[in-house]
C-alpha cells in the first residue's frame, strides 16, 4: 500500500531473492527424496514437494506485499497479478490428481508384489524372470546358448 | 463450423471422454471412439490442407484476443503433427476392439476408452495451443491418461512400469512449468508467439538461458533422449498391444514437436546455433542410437526390443535438430513422422503376434515366417523401414540427415549414421532368424482367427511405410512447408 513496502518488494538484495532461495532449496530436497529413497510411498512424498516448490516460484514474483485483487476503485493503488495465482491454482489441481493417481498405482503394486519398497519389488520381478528363463531353457535346450542379457 | 476447426480437434475427444464413461456398453463405446478419432482425422486433414500455402490460423477461445486470452495456433508444422497423431488414433481404435478383448476384463474397456480419449485430446491439445501454460497443461492430461493406459498391462510388470513413467513423466513436466514460469517473469506473457518477440529485446539473457536450460531437460526425459530414457522400454513392453502402438507413433513424437516448437518459434534458429545445446544433443543422440540398439539386440522379448529401438530411433530425430541446418531440420520432421508410422506398424503386427500366438517372447515365435507369413513379412518390411533401406520411409528420413550432415561439413557424422544403422541390421536380423531359419517348434498352432479389424489397421500401416518411401510427395512437401514456418518465423 504504501511506498515503502513496493521498494522493499522490488529490492534485489540477498533478502530480496528470498523465495527464490526457499523455491530452489525445495526442489533439490524433493528430488533428492525421489532419488534417494526406495519407498514408493515416500517418493511420492519427495515428488509432492518438488510439485509444491514450483508454485512458489510462481507465486513469489507475483505477490505484492499491501496488493490486492485488481479491482478498480480509487481507495487502492496497488495490486497482485492475478494470473500466476490462477495458473497455480491449475498446476495445484494437476498435483493432486499426479499424487492421487500415484498412490492408486501404489495401492495396485502392494496388491501384486506385497511390497512397496522398490529393492523388493525388482528383486521379486528378476526372481519371476529367471523362473521363466530357467521354464524356457528347460523345455528348449538348443536355446541355452543365446543371450542371456 | 469452419472457422472453429483448430478447437473441435481437442474438444470432440474430450467430450467424447465422459460420453464413453455415460455409455459403457462396450460396441456403443467402441462406435463413438471410431467417430471421434475418424473427426479428428477430418479436421487435422482440413486443418493441414488450409495451412500449405504456409499460412497461420490464430484461434482465440472464448473470443479473448491474443496475447490476453489463449490462442490456437495452427501452422505446417503442428498441422503435420497432428495429422500423424489422428491417423494413428483412428487405426489403433479400429485395431483395439479385438486387442482389448483378450487383454483387458470386458468391465474395464469404456474405461479403456474413456483414458484414450483423454489422451487422444491431450497429444492434439499440445500441438494445437498457441500457448506456453497450456502446453504444459495438455501435457499433464496426456501423460495422466497415459499412466493409467499403461497400468492396464496384464502383468503386474505393467503397474511398476506406469509407476516409474509417473515420476519420471512429472519431473519433466514440472522442469518444463519452471521453465516456462521464468520465460513468464522475464516477458510477462504465456503466448507463444507474443513470447518470441518480447524475448529479442531483452537485454537480461541469462533467466531465458536458464529457462532453455529447464524445458530442454524436462522436454527430453518427455522424448526419451538418451540417458533419460529409462521409462520408455517397459512403459511400451508392459503395456497392452493397442496402447503400446497408440504411444509408440505418437506420444514422444509431440514431445519432440515440443522441442521444436520452443527452440525455433521462441528461441529461433540464430540463437540456437550460438548456443552450446547443439554439441550436447549431438553427443546424447549418437549416444543414444548406438547404445539403444545395442541394448535392443540382446532382448528376449520382441516389443521390449522394439521399444529400445524407439529409444535409437528418437536420436535420430534430435541428431537432425542438433545438426540444426535447414536439411537437419527437415530430416528430423520427416522422421519424426515416417518413424511413427514405421513403428506403429512393427507394433500393430507385434498385436496381432501376442492375439495369434499368445506372446511376444522370441524364444515362441520360431517359424513364425511359416506360422504367420504375412505379419512376419510385415515386421520384417517395417524392420527394413528403421534400417533405412530404400523403398521403406525409413530411407527418405536417413537420406535427408545424411545430408544434413554432409553439407555441414561433418562427414564423420555420416560415417557414424551409417555404422548405427548396421546395428539396426542386427536387431532386426535377430527376428528374421528366428521367423525364418528356424523351424516352427512341433505343435505350434495360431491359438485364434484373426479378425478383420485387427488385420486393416496393420496393413494400412505397413504399405503407408513402403508408399511413402516410394511417393514421397505427401510427407516431404509437408516437412519442407513446416520447416519453412519454423525458420521463417520471429
Amino acid at each position: 500500500m504504501d511506498r515503502r513496502t513496493i521498494e522493499n518488494q522490488t529490492d534485489m538484495s540477498a533478502t530480496g531473492y528470498y523465495t527464490y532461495f526457499v523455491t530452489f532449496i525445495l526442489l533439490v530436497a524433493g528430488l533428492f527424496i525421489v532419488v534417494a529413497r526406495g519407498n514408493l510411498i515416500k517418493k511420492l512424498v519427495g515428488l509432492g514437494i518438488f510439485q509444491t516448490s514450483v508454485y512458489l516460484l510462481y507465486i513469489g514474483p507475483a505477490k505484492l506485499i499491501g496488493g490486492t485483487a485488481p479491482i478498480l476503485a480509487t481507495e487502492w493503488q496497488v495490486y497482485s497479478n492475478p494470473l500466476p495465482h490462477v495458473l497455480i491454482l491449475t498446476a495445484i489441481v494437476v498435483g493432486v490428481a499426479t499424487l492421487a493417481l500415484g498412490l492408486a498405482l501404489v495401492v495396485r503394486i502392494r496388491e501384486a508384489y506385497d511390497s512397496i519398497e522398490e529393492e523388493d519389488i525388482l528383486a521379486a520381478d528378476l526372481h519371476a524372470d529367471q523362473l521363466a528363463h530357467a521354464q524356457v531353457t528347460a523345455t528348449h535346450p538348443q536355446q541355452s546358448n543365446r543371450g542371456s542379457a | 463450423m469452419m472457422h472453429h476447426l483448430p478447437v473441435l480437434q481437442v474438444v470432440v475427444p474430450l467430450i467424447a471422454a465422459p460420453l464413453a464413461l455415460l455409455l459403457r456398453q462396450r460396441r456403443l463405446v467402441y462406435a463413438l471412439m471410431l467417430l471421434v478419432s475418424g473427426a479428428c482425422l477430418g479436421i487435422s486433414l482440413a486443418l493441414w490442407s488450409a495451412v500449405q500455402d504456409g499460412s497461420v490460423i490464430s484461434y482465440a477461445i472464448g473470443s479473448w484476443p491474443p496475447p490476453w486470452g489463449i490462442e490456437y495456433r495452427i501452422d505446417a508444422l503442428n498441422a503435420f503433427v497432428m495429422v500423424l497423431v489422428s491417423a494413428t488414433a483412428l487405426l489403433t481404435v479400429i485395431f483395439s476392439l479385438h486387442s482389448i478383448e483378450i487383454e483387458l476384463p470386458g468391465h474395464m474397456h469404456y474405461l479403456f476408452y474413456t483414458m484414450f480419449a483423454l489422451c487422444l485430446s491431450g497429444l492434439l491439445g499440445i500441438a494445437a495451443t498457441g500457448d506456453a501454460f497450456n502446453i504444459f497443461v495438455f501435457l499433464e492430461v496426456s501423460s495422466l491418461s497415459t499412466y493409467v493406459l499403461i497400468a492396464m498391462g496384464q502383468q503386474r510388470k505393467a503397474l511398476f512400469a506406469a509407476y516409474r513413467y509417473l515420476i519420471m513423466g512429472t519431473i519433466g513436466a514440472t522442469l518444463i512449468v519452471i521453465g516456462i514460469g521464468m520465460l513468464y517473469l522475464l516477458t510477462g506473457t504465456l503466448n507463444l508467439h507474443d513470447m518470441a518477440t518480447r524475448l529479442d529485446t531483452t537485454q537480461n539473457t541469462r533467466p531465458a538461458l536458464m529457462a532453455l536450460a529447464f524445458i530442454s531437460v524436462g522436454v527430453f526425459l518427455k522424448l526419451a533422449l538418451f540417458p533419460l530414457h529409462q521409462w520408455l522400454p517397459n512403459a511400451y513392453a508392459y503395456a497392452p498391444s493397442t496402447v503400446s502402438v497408440f504411444l509408440a507413433a505418437t506420444a514422444t513424437k509431440v514431445a519432440i514437436y515440443v522441442l521444436l516448437r520452443f527452440y525455433f518459434t521462441l528461441f529461433g534458429q540464430d540463437s540456437f546455433t550460438e548456443l552450446p545445446l547443439r554439441p550436447l544433443i549431438i553427443l546424447l543422440a549418437l549416444s543414444g542410437m548406438f547404445i539403444a540398439s545395442i541394448i535392443a539386440i540382446y532382448q528376449q522379448d520382441l516389443k521390449r526390443l522394439f521399444a529400445f529401438s524407439s529409444v535409437a530411433q528418437v536420436g535420430y530425430i534430435l541428431l537432425g535438430i542438433g545438426i540444426g541446418n535447414a536439411s537437419g531440420l527437415l530430416s528430423a520432421v520427416l522422421h519424426l513422422f515416417n518413424h511413427g508410422i514405421a513403428k506403429g506398424a512393427v507394433f500393430l503386427l507385434l498385436g496381432i503376434v501376442a492375439y495369434a500366438m499368445g506372446s511376444t517372447q522370441l524364444s515362441h515365435l520360431k517359424g513364425l515366417g511359416k506360422t504367420m507369413p504375412w505379419a512376419s513379412a510385415g515386421i520384417v518390411i517395417a524392420g527394413l523401414s528403421l534400417i533405412g533401406v530404400p523403398g521403406t520411409n525409413g530411407f527418405i528420413s536417413k537420406w535427408y540427415l545424411l545430408l544434413a550432415a554432409m553439407e555441414d561439413g561433418q562427414w564423420w557424422l555420416a560415417f557414424l549414421i551409417v555404422s548405427s544403422s548396421l546395428l539396426a541390421i542386427a536387431y532386426v536380423w535377430r527376428f528374421i532368424e528366428i521367423a525364418y531359419l528356424q523351424a516352427p517348434d512341433t505343435g505350434t498352432h495360431l491359438i485364434r482367427r484373426l479378425p478383420l479389424t485387427l488385420v486393416l489397421p496393420a496393413a494400412v500401416m505397413v504399405l503407408a511405410t513402403l508408399y511413402f518411401g516410394i511417393d514421397t510427395r505427401f510427407t516431404v512437401g509437408a516437412a519442407t512447408t513446416a520447416v519453412g514456418v519454423m525458420l521463417g518465423a520471429p
